[in-house]
């Protein structure tokens, strides 16, 4: 099976490959491989039990409604840092295993410049030096790689407390906590938009993990152009002269 | 818990409305006076909290004072500290401070607590807990100046010192005050405790040659609703930790009232945000897409 990504856990996605499956039909491509699917779907779970435990502990006078679903308040507040453990670690293998492809390069500095015009869909198909993921994918990742890093160094001031650690630290740390859930709240949206209504065909490349061609050669070229060798300009073109002389409307 | 009928609300924690009912009574401001230069450390008063509270016996540990323990704890909310402290000229002084809940007038517990109604103040400026709204955040830790109130690891919920308001709302002296032998705990008006307490003040500076003597109710927190009379009232630290200038930090007020609800609503921007791509932009298809109706083919 052709994988995408150089992983750093070999061993772990190994395993993982062998328990779970990936199907890829004619005139697709395998996206993301059982390890990164599991995983993504690991941090999905926690990123919203924290999430939603950590509303009750923002606001409680507002989601006061919301405390029974975790057993009430004080629950809520005593499993809210195992969730975001959770979080982290998880996220942490995904950073791990995502590493190399999500290195910044020239082509992303390019993408940031023409952003513009990719949000407003302006431009139909993304640039062509756009490799496995684009600069947007990629701005999100390291946020959430610095964010989880002040999640983690906050959470356990928060948690030890202040007879550990000062009332000084924990009332800066309250502060910084939740701007950083703040920016991935706001995120997740976006996020969650990008890959179901916003571009239909993404949401199923972390569900049965492969995507079609034509999804490929629209959103990452340079990826398509390393996984099939074809040049993805014209693999449009030649789909596009196909589908106005084949078809019949 | 209180009596509510008795105790009138001035303060609620995380409430951001009108106290209901708040003013409708005259309410005298209440203030616990501590002597601390007639104290003999007898643990009177410690020992009437846990009963007037239903506490049940705490372990004691031993380290070579006449200090209980070295801190107060979720179920022991009055602790004697001691501190056997050398003067200038060499000779020793015990330095004995009842330590409790201040309650101040501008409580930092109530400023960091993000539940509604889990900390709340009466008009005689009393600061109190209601356990059944507490999540157990465990942030009142950090806003109190004073290292006051503490977790209970099994009900998952904070707790601290009442000032006995079920006994003051029913016109009673707390009990540490009634347990005291030497008179050296006075409860009364704030007005009336803080003349008394000056007197006292006078009384060592002048009568006694104590001349540092002086009383301890700090105004970086608005004043307190303990107040002490110390021999040395430029050096409150050495009794037992007592802050010269207790502070709260404004973030705490800043971010609670301003920020919180304003960024959190930033945040719901990224879902309208969103939204309005899609129904101005519209979502982004693969290429090439089909012909559109009414496009001519080829």
């Amino acid at each position: 099976m052709a994988s995408a990504v150089e992983r750093f856990d070999d061993k772990a996605s190994e395993t993982f490959e062998s328990v779970g499956r990936t199907t890829v039909y004619r005139g697709e491509l395998l996206r993301h491989p059982v390890y990164s699917r599991a995983l993504h779907w690991m941090v999905a779970l926690f990123f919203f039990l924290a999430l939603f435990s950590g509303f009750g502990i923002y606001l409680p006078w507002l989601f006061r409604w919301f405390t029974p679903i975790f057993g009430g308040g004080q629950l809520l507040r005593a499993m809210h840092p195992w969730f975001g453990l959770g979080f982290v670690v998880f996220f942490g293998l995904q950073a791990l295993n995502w590493l190399q492809p999500m290195i910044w390069t020239p082509a992303d500095s390019n993408w940031m410049r023409n952003m513009k015009k990719i949000v407003s869909s302006e431009e139909k198909m993304e640039a062509p030096d756009t490799g496995f993921f684009n600069a947007g994918q990629k701005v999100q990742f390291w946020e959430i790689v610095g964010g989880c890093t002040a999640y983690l160094i906050t959470g356990i001031i928060l948690w030890v407390g202040a007879p550990t650690f000062g009332r000084i630290l924990v009332a800066i740390s309250y502060v910084i906590h939740d701007i950083s859930a703040l920016i991935m709240l706001g995120g997740i949206f976006i996020h969650i938009y990008e890959s179901t209504f916003g571009q239909p065909g993404t949401f199923q490349s972390m569900t049965r993990g492969a995507v079609s061609e034509a999804w490929a050669w629209t959103f990452h070229p340079a990826w398509y152009k390393q996984m099939t060798g074809r040049d993805p300009v014209q693999a449009c073109e030649e789909a596009r002269r196909q589908m106005t002389t084949g078809n019949k409307p | 818990m209180a009596d509510r009928k008795a105790l009138q609300v001035e303060m609620i924690s995380a409430h951001p409305g009108p106290v209901p009912g708040h003013g409708v009574q005259r309410n005298l401001e209440v203030c616990k006076l501590v002597d601390t230069t007639t104290c003999i450390g007898c643990k009177a008063c410690e020992v009437a909290c846990v009963e007037w509270n239903d506490m049940p016996f705490s372990p004691t540990t031993f380290d070579n004072t006449y200090q209980t323990m070295p801190e107060t704890r979720w179920n022991f909310w009055n602790l004697i500290k001691f501190n056997e402290h050398q003067k200038e000229d060499g000779t020793i002084q015990w330095l004995m401070r009842k330590d409790q809940c201040m309650h101040c007038a501008d409580p930092g517990c109530l400023a960091a607590c993000p539940a509604d109604g889990a900390i709340v103040k009466y008009a005689n400026g009393i600061v109190d807990f209601n356990q059944e709204n507490c999540i157990g955040c465990e942030f009142c830790i950090s806003g109190c100046p004073f290292n006051i109130p503490r977790f209970n690891p099994e009900t998952k919920r904070v707790y601290k010192c009442t000032l006995c308001s079920d006994r003051v709302g029913e016109g009673l002296e707390p009990a540490c005050i009634k347990a005291c032998p030497t008179g050296c705990l006075k409860f009364g008006t704030k007005d009336d405790m803080k003349f008394i307490a000056e007197e006292r003040a006078k009384q060592l500076r002048e009568n006694f040659g104590i001349e540092k003597a002086g009383v301890y109710d700090p105004q970086s927190v608005g004043g307190t609703h303990v107040i002490y009379v110390l021999h040395d009232a430029t050096d409150p630290e050495r009794y037992g930790g007592l802050p010269k200038n207790p502070e709260i930090p404004w973030s705490y007020t800043v971010w609670k009232w301003l920020f919180k609800p304003v960024l959190g609503t930033f945040a719901l921007f990224g879902l309208l945000g969103v939204c309005l791509h899609y129904v101005t932009a519209g979502p982004r298809r693969t290429q090439p897409e089909p012909p559109r109706k009414g496009e001519r083919n080829g």
